[in-house]
């Protein structure tokens, strides 16, 4: 039977790890993702948990002990956001390249400077080339269920990546939203026991872990994580059946919002799809053909899946919540025009910075995008692709 | 997980069969990496000058000096680096230290 309750982002991330009852969770705590080791750790003092907490005096050592612990044959999880997801940027990388399927939730937060404590998406994409599978969630809802779905993605046989649920800071992981739970029985029983590959305390097989790769290895390896991350795409989707015939919420890469016969479409990641949706759907009662895509996979980028989803689109808008400083857009504008680039037709396509530090997304903001879509449309002239929303002029 | 030996693994291995992550899941595998073509500097054993005190065998980091019954044997190419601290402990000049030529 599902539970109904209400609770927040943070909340929610911290019960479905007591679901899953980790063998550790290593943390160091920073807002706006310190509640999520603080709730836990008060499952650990309560024993409504078998973890060990590791509380370390750093994120370079949280992501550290992650991989000991990983390595050891312990089912390992942490949390962060912003500088402490920059502190781990070493560690990542090793996460990564050792194969280890840490999972860790991080609650978006801008990157400093100038010092900002609110929701952007600058420290996850500054990560995300670092190796980890990233899914994004737009509500408490998804961070729940993402989170426990990361668990089998990662230690999936042809996966073996650590992966990173993201949520907005404050906006979902502060808010109080209902929220369906499942029983703890459910999640254990879907997640099972961890059986890795090799672990460190195994006495039955030795094992060395994150040996020195010299130049005539180094590349081979690489190509093979590449490829694990190119396999992650059909594990996931593999994951997000099983999750959805358990809980009957249904999770595929991206979500597509009244694309059907969407002329005019926007992409975005993480809460303001919830804003945007409700903006999609004041455009359609006034007869406007618009549609939105929520991305919940960046990494690996579903392209194929993306460009067959938007190239029949007349015109695109992208929303980035980070700025990547290319001069040229966002990540996630470079990603959909990348993956765009093969179609013998794309649409036109203009880049939104937007949300940057917390500032404020609203539904007007949207239609405001939505109207310069139209007149893209009417006018066919794109004019300037890399635009800023909500900024003063 | 597949590939659990490392005796396959060497410069020909392509990237479907390699280690994921390069985890090594056998012990003493290091005797398997030859290391010695890093070496720039040789130690020459000169057998008639040495006394056999085996001050040099236990000095050697790589351990490439291999000891029978006592006895030293001709260095372990395969894997002595050319570091050169056997010849600076031998007291008796039977181990010179000359520039490797390959």
């Amino acid at each position: 039977m599902p539970i109904r309750d209400r609770m927040s982002g943070n909340e929610a991330v911290a019960l479905a790890m007591k679901q899953i009852n980790p063998d550790v969770l290593a943390a160091f705590p920073i807002t706006p993702s310190t509640e999520i080791p603080q709730i836990f750790s008060q499952y650990v003092s309560d024993q409504q948990v078998d973890s060990e907490l590791i509380l370390v005096e750093s994120e370079h050592s949280a992501m550290s002990a992650c991989i000991g612990s990983q390595s050891a044959g312990a089912r390992t999880m942490t949390a962060t956001s912003s500088a402490g997801l920059a502190l781990m940027w070493e560690m990542l990388y090793v996460a990564a390249s050792n194969r280890l399927p840490i999972t860790m939730a991080v609650v978006n937060r801008a990157l400093s400077g100038p010092i900002n404590i609110n929701a952007d998406h600058s420290d996850s994409m500054g990560a995300r080339d670092s190796g980890w599978i990233q899914i994004y969630s737009e509500n408490n809802q998804e961070a729940y269920d993402n989170y426990i779905q990361a668990v089998r993605i990662a230690e999936h046989p042809e996966v073996q990546l650590p992966v990173m649920v993201c949520q907005d800071g404050f906006i979902t992981s502060h808010s109080i939203e209902n929220i369906e739970l499942l029983e703890d029985e459910s999640v254990k029983s879907f997640v099972s026991d961890y059986s890795p590959a090799f672990s460190l305390l195994n006495s039955e097989e030795y094992a060395a872990v994150g040996p020195y790769d010299s130049p005539a290895y180094y590349m081979e390896h690489k190509r093979q994580q590449a490829e694990a991350m190119k396999k992650s795409l059909s594990a996931i989707r593999e994951v997000s059946r099983a999750f959805e015939s358990l809980s009957g919420r249904k999770y595929d890469l991206f979500e597509s919002y009244r694309m059907e016969d969407a002329e005019l479409a926007i992409v975005i990641v993480n809460s303001a799809a919830g804003t945007a949706k409700e903006a999609v759907d004041r455009l359609r009662k006034q007869g406007k053909k618009a549609g939105l895509v929520k991305i919940r996979v960046f990494r690996p980028f579903p392209h194929e899946q993306i460009a067959a989803a938007l190239s029949k689109v007349k015109v695109l808008g992208i929303l980035d919540r980070s700025e990547s400083f290319s001069s040229i857009g966002g990540p996630l504008f470079a990603e959909i025009r990348a993956a765009l680039y093969p179609a013998a037709e794309r649409p036109p396509a203009v880049n939104y910075i937007y949300g940057l530090g917390g500032r404020d997304v609203t539904i007007d903001h949207i239609e405001s995008v939505f109207a310069d879509l139209e007149k893209i449309q009417s006018t066919n002239e794109t004019g300037q692709e890399y635009r800023y929303l909500g900024l003063r002029e | 997980m597949k590939n659990k030996s490392v005796s396959h693994i060497n410069e020909k291995i392509n990237w479907k069969d390699i280690t994921p992550g390069g985890v090594i899941t056998v012990s003493g595998s290091a005797d398997e990496f030859k290391t010695g073509d890093w070496r720039t500097m040789r130690p020459q054993w000169i057998q008639e000058k040495c006394k056999q005190c085996l001050l040099c065998a236990p000095v050697c980091p790589d351990s490439s000096i291999p000891v029978q019954s006592k006895q030293r044997e001709e260095f372990d190419y395969d894997h002595c680096k050319g570091c050169g601290v056997c010849f600076k402990a031998c007291p008796f000049e039977a181990i010179e230290y000359i520039k490797e030529t390959k």
